[in-house]
């Protein structure tokens, strides 16, 4: 796959180039796209956050700056790179000015191995789920600092928690990783997707009855590491005022609002990549047809992870408008005496079912196999036609979905 | 006050922890105005707490001994702002008392009720959805504020102000109320009736909210009585004491309605999910009230033709006291037959509920803290009057 096409090779139009201008090339290129894609992510998620609360919330959101507030972002931005930058008076200067740096760039790091496309990734590492969670609590180390530095012990507050979340959280997202690092005989992240290619029968959501448990636990370890509700208890606005952005101001503080929607993408995206078939999309014969042209199976990639990802964000979303916040020790017990124990189990179970039906290959020396997974058919079915029953129970039962004439 | 042996400060071996002294408020976006808190803490557990009051001290009292009985009307809309009908109503009565046998209209009398009551839905909407906001909830806040608006909207056809209305007066009230009127205020009972439901779906029925709320500032019945607790606080401690019904004033004995009181039907008897449920079921009580008002409501003056603009009461010494959707709201008016009161003493429910806070934090988390204090439903400006 390395010497095949890389978007790099591509735009330089030079294989002979020198090892320095191809070096500082890769990194500049990358540099600017990974960048301009969080800003991208940051506006969109954000425009997305305020319109699906405030349509929750029989609201109309942002309606005046651009197409129904499409460009308020933009303006919130320019308001705040015009606002006055605060340092309070007996803070740690030097640890203040450094923390939001710290947590947007440990948020970034991660974006070195997340695929953006079948061929459209930093740094295809072979340890590349170690590294994802190796870098995923960096961010944490900014907050903390950002909670110390501040001199506020609410900020001080919102940064133990902060720490004490990440670091737990760690764990159960850990054993979901390593759950499908087994199935997929690997931990890189380009070949775990590869590894889903098929129908979407194939995805290892489906692959057996236990992965789907995964999932869950991963989604909500990975609301945890984004301190997202009802994980938001470093920030907890009732509780702690702002947690450990209080003192911050103007850019420092859109930095860290950054970071959490960078991070947000970026857990929602592995989670495409690892249980829902990253750049494929779950039509064989599609991805097929597109595979011989290097900049289709791209773009079409990096439409099809990016949406997936989005789709994962607006759950997450829909999540915190709906739910109220848990307490600290009931976040610890969550973490600890449920997910911690249920991952385990699933990584065993999952682990013994691949053991005793082993998957084929779909992929092998850089070519499909073609093969399907028979298990993936049948738990496929079961599992988007239980979740299908179980919406419609939701609907049925729940008044406001009826119709208004009964209101 | 010293800490239970079992709260000390934890000390393992060379590990030893240090209490923080923790300032909440009186800026704080949970306080519910500006109350102030300073909270000892052991981590993020709540060793002691200690309540700070009167930042918004307007001398409400003082006022009233300088402003005519009319005008003190208006100041007491600023007490509770969100039951202001309810206190219009306590004073309106304590002043009707020192006149002697003042008959106020049947009509009057009806369309009092029909607003105490609308108010204190409206109130308790509020108390429900800023609770659940101090849980980190925010959706149902808007879903209440929503219903809410509705009764609002209604309060402005009927006295011309969506707060602080000075629609009930000494005699009656100040306005009457129209056909178009009652018509919106019977759909708003049809409409608000199947709601009730949706807030317990999204709030109260809610896993992660029950284990928020219930088991938490748990307030026995003594201890509620002791501190002077009244309202959804002393009923959510299991003790059924509503004025309405005790020593009924107005025509409240004239209505059908149940008294909702704890059952700790999730938790212990009187914590705050217990408070939080009878407030939620007091609303679906009010609007049963509202209902056979509207029905019942007769023709008629508004107004006691003893009221006119200016009024001086007879000498005298009164107390009278109402059900305000906090709780006991009570006046002590002494009149010396002039234009202005003697002296005017307010007995107010959010002052003597808050103060039982630190009793029961003790041991909690500081998102307890949260908890409790929104689950009391306090008022700044009825706590400092």
């Amino acid at each position: 796959m390395n010497d095949s096409f890389t978007l790099v090779e591509w735009i330089l139009r030079d294989p002979d180039a020198g090892f320095l201008p191809k070096f500082v090339g890769v990194a500049l290129v990358w540099a600017a796209g990974i960048t301009g894609w969080i800003s991208f992510v940051g506006l969109l998620s954000i425009w997305l956050e305020r319109k699906i609360s405030a349509h929750i919330q029989c609201r109309l959101g942002p309606m005046e700056v651009g197409p129904h507030g499409a460009l308020q972002t933009v303006a919130d931005g320019v308001k705040l790179l015009a606002k006055e930058d605060i340092i309070p008076r007996d803070a740690d200067r030097f640890l203040f000015a450094l923390a939001p740096i710290i947590a947007f760039a440990g948020t970034v790091v991660g974006f070195a191995v997340v695929p953006f496309g079948p061929d459209l990734v930093v740094a295809d590492l072979d340890i590349g789920i170690y590294f994802l969670s190796a870098v995923g609590s960096l961010e944490a180390v900014g907050i903390v600092a950002a909670g110390w530095a501040s001199n506020n012990k609410w900020s001080l507050f919102g940064a133990v928690r902060a720490a004490t979340q990440v670091v737990s959280y760690e764990i159960p997202l850990g054993l979901a990783l390593v759950t499908i690092a087994v199935l997929a005989g690997s931990l890189s992240l380009q070949d775990i997707v590869r590894e889903q290619h098929g129908w979407l029968t194939n995805w290892f959501l489906f692959r057996n009855p236990f992965v789907w448990i995964a999932f869950v636990v991963f989604f909500i370890a990975s609301l945890a590491e984004c301190k997202r509700a009802p994980f938001d208890l470093p920030e907890a606005e009732s509780e702690l005022v702002s947690g450990f952005h209080t003192e911050y101001t103007g850019m420092r503080f859109a930095i860290f609002f950054l970071a959490e929607y960078a991070q947000m993408y970026v857990v929602s995206a592995v989670a495409a990549v690892l249980f829902l078939g990253g750049w494929y999309t779950g039509i064989a014969p599609l991805d097929d047809a597109i595979a011989g042209s290097g900049l289709l199976r791209n773009l079409v990639g990096f439409g099809v992870i990016a949406t997936k990802a989005f789709l994962l964000i607006c759950v997450q979303m829909w999540l915190r408008w709906t739910l109220p916040r848990i307490r600290l020790d009931q976040m610890m017990y969550l973490c600890l005496k449920v997910l911690l124990p249920v991952g385990m189990v699933v990584l065993f179970l999952s682990s013994l079912w691949e053991g005793l039906f082993p998957s084929p290959a779909m992929y092998r020396d850089g070519a499909p196999t073609g093969a399907v997974s028979v298990p993936g058919v049948v738990f496929a079915v079961l599992l988007l036609g239980g979740g299908a029953a179980w919406v419609r129970g939701v609907v049925k039962k729940t008044p406001s979905f009826r119709p208004a004439s009964q209101s | 006050m010293t800490p239970p042996e079992s709260l000390a400060p934890a000390s393992q071996g060379d590990v030893r922890s240090e209490e923080m002294l923790l300032n909440m408020g009186p800026q704080h976006p949970s306080t519910h105005g500006v109350f102030r808190v300073v909270i000892r803490t052991d981590g993020e557990i709540v060793v002691d707490c200690e309540p700070h009051v009167g930042y918004l001290h307007r001398c409400f009292e003082k006022h009233c001994e300088n402003v005519t009985f009319l005008q003190s009307v208006l100041y007491t809309d600023r007490l509770d702002y969100l039951t202001s009908m309810g206190n219009n109503l306590g004073f309106s009565i304590a002043v009707e008392k020192l006149f002697d046998g003042l008959v106020v209209p049947e009509r009057a009398q009806y369309i009092r009720i029909i607003c105490a009551e609308l108010n204190r839905i409206a109130s308790h909407l509020l108390a429900i959805g800023t609770y659940g906001m101090d849980i980190g909830a925010i959706t149902p806040f808007l879903y209440t504020f929503r219903d809410r608006e509705k009764i609002l909207a209604i309060f402005e056809a009927m006295s011309g102000q969506r707060l602080n209305y000075n629609y009930i007066r000494p005699g009656g009230v100040a306005y009457d109320v129209d056909d178009r009127m009652v018509e919106s205020i019977k759909a708003f009972c049809k409409y608000f009736r199947p709601r009730a439901q949706e807030y317990n779906d999204l709030l109260s029925d809610n896993d992660i909210f029950v284990r928020r709320t219930a088991n938490v500032g748990v307030l026995p019945a003594d201890l509620a009585i002791q501190y002077g607790c009244t309202g959804p606080v002393l009923r959510g401690s299991g003790v059924k004491r509503d004025l309405r019904k005790d020593a009924p004033y107005s025509i409240y004995d004239r209505f059908q309605f149940e008294v909702p009181v704890g059952t700790g039907r999730k938790g212990t008897l009187g914590d705050c999910y217990d408070r939080y449920m009878v407030r939620v079921d007091e609303m679906i009580e009010s609007l049963k009230i509202v209902e056979q008002a509207v029905a019942q409501l007769p023709d008629g003056p508004i107004k006691a033709d003893a009221i006119k603009n200016r009024i001086r009461p007879p000498k005298g010494e009164v107390f009278a006291r109402v059900e305000n959707s906090r709780g006991e709201l009570g006046f002590y008016v002494i009149s010396d037959g002039k234009e202005t009161a003697y002296r005017v003493k307010c007995r107010a429910p959010s002052f003597h509920n808050i103060s039982m806070l630190s009793e029961i934090s003790r041991g909690a988390m500081i998102a307890d803290m949260v908890a409790i204090i929104g689950s009391t439903d306090i008022v700044m400006g009825e706590v400092d009057r």
